[in-house]
């Protein structure tokens, strides 16, 4: 059976740590950095299981800052 | 599969919209205004109407979407963006007109201009965001508050018989013989996006082809104004909100057979 592989890009300078492509995500491929902020001062957002991204890009499409880049391969 | 072999160009699912600026936009973390403003940008993309695209944003937090989506915009005194649209409308035929109000905007300062506006069946997209309050001005009681929510302004709840009952105005926008779309929508999941932006794409090119007016409510959430987590605001949203706003088409006359 064909296998899809997820990627994500998070632009995490733009990244204003709001939490909505976590609770988004249907498979727990992003959380938010619990330490590390960014030059604002948000905990931005970071691939804690990139191993499961299906590339789905709902992260993306309720991303309001519009800094995710989602990408999806199949494999045959 | 390695990571360098997913991201590749032909690979890519979703990136920014080009007609998106690289400003950072001033809307608070998890504003649903930049998924609107997302929305409208990938929607013109597509329809190609980048150079005749012309938006009215009035007073309210998308004051400043002029920064931020790579058309050209005026800007209209508070509640005057239907009137100005109407202007613009009738002098450039030719031109995609749409006004980008707030509930404070359109429900309350400018009832008049939008009322007429949508009466006279102007070809224009009106996109309302309604999330119940004056966010702008810090969180103030807007007509579309609702019964009991808690505001700066009515810090013991909106009592209805000293503040009046919340105002739904888009049933009232569709009951006008000059509205050709009425729907209502929310961003705040996937699924839900991607269906305001289906209504965007429908309600375009309906003003585009001269149908009438499009109106087009974004039910939306405040976090900093109902002073939530923007996760925690969605689902007071889902909770508070729809009830009171239910989601779906109001009046759909673009295709007539279609279930209402």
């Amino acid at each position: 059976m064909a296998k899809v592989f997820g990627a994500v890009i998070i632009d995490t300078d733009r990244c204003k740590g709001c939490d909505l492509c976590v609770v988004a995500c249907p498979v727990d491929v992003l959380a938010l950095q619990g330490k590390d902020v960014n030059d604002r001062g948000y905990h931005f957002a970071y691939t804690a299981r990139p191993e499961a991204c299906i590339g789905c890009a709902n992260c993306a499409t309720v991303c309001p800052d519009g800094c995710i880049e989602v990408y999806r391969a199949i494999e045959k | 599969m390695e990571l360098n072999d997913i991201i590749k160009e032909e690979n890519r699912v979703y990136k920014r919209p080009a007609l998106l600026t690289d400003e950072t936009m001033h809307y608070c973390p998890g504003c649903s205004h930049g998924v609107v403003h997302k929305l409208v940008a990938e929607v013109v993309e597509e329809l190609g109407l980048q150079e005749k695209t012309i938006g009215i944003a009035p007073v309210g937090c998308a004051v400043f979407a002029y920064r931020y989506i790579d058309i050209d915009w005026i800007e209209a005194a508070h509640g005057r963006a239907p009137a100005v649209a109407t202007a613009v409308k009738r002098l450039s035929p030719d031109k995609m007109v749409f006004t980008y109000q707030g509930d404070g905007d359109l429900a309350a300062i400018g009832t008049c201009e939008t009322i007429h506006a949508a009466n006279r069946g102007e070809n224009i997209v009106i996109i309302f965001i309604n999330n119940g309050i004056y966010g702008m001005t810090g969180g103030q009681m807007a007509p579309t508050t609702l019964e009991g929510m808690v505001t700066s302004t009515t810090p013991y709840g909106r009592r209805v018989d000293l503040n009046g009952h919340p105002l739904n105005i888009t049933p009232l926008l569709a009951l006008l013989p000059g509205t050709c779309y009425v729907t209502r929508q929310a961003v705040h999941t996937p699924a839900a996006t991607r269906k305001a932006k289906a209504a965007l794409r429908k309600a375009f090119a309906a003003a585009m082809e001269g149908r009438g007016t499009s109106v087009i409510e974004v039910v939306s959430t405040c976090n900093s104004g109902w002073k939530m987590s923007p996760a925690k605001s969605n689902e007071w949203m889902e909770q508070n909100m729809f009830p009171a706003y239910p989601l779906g088409d109001l009046k759909n006359e673009l295709t007539p057979n279609v279930e209402k």
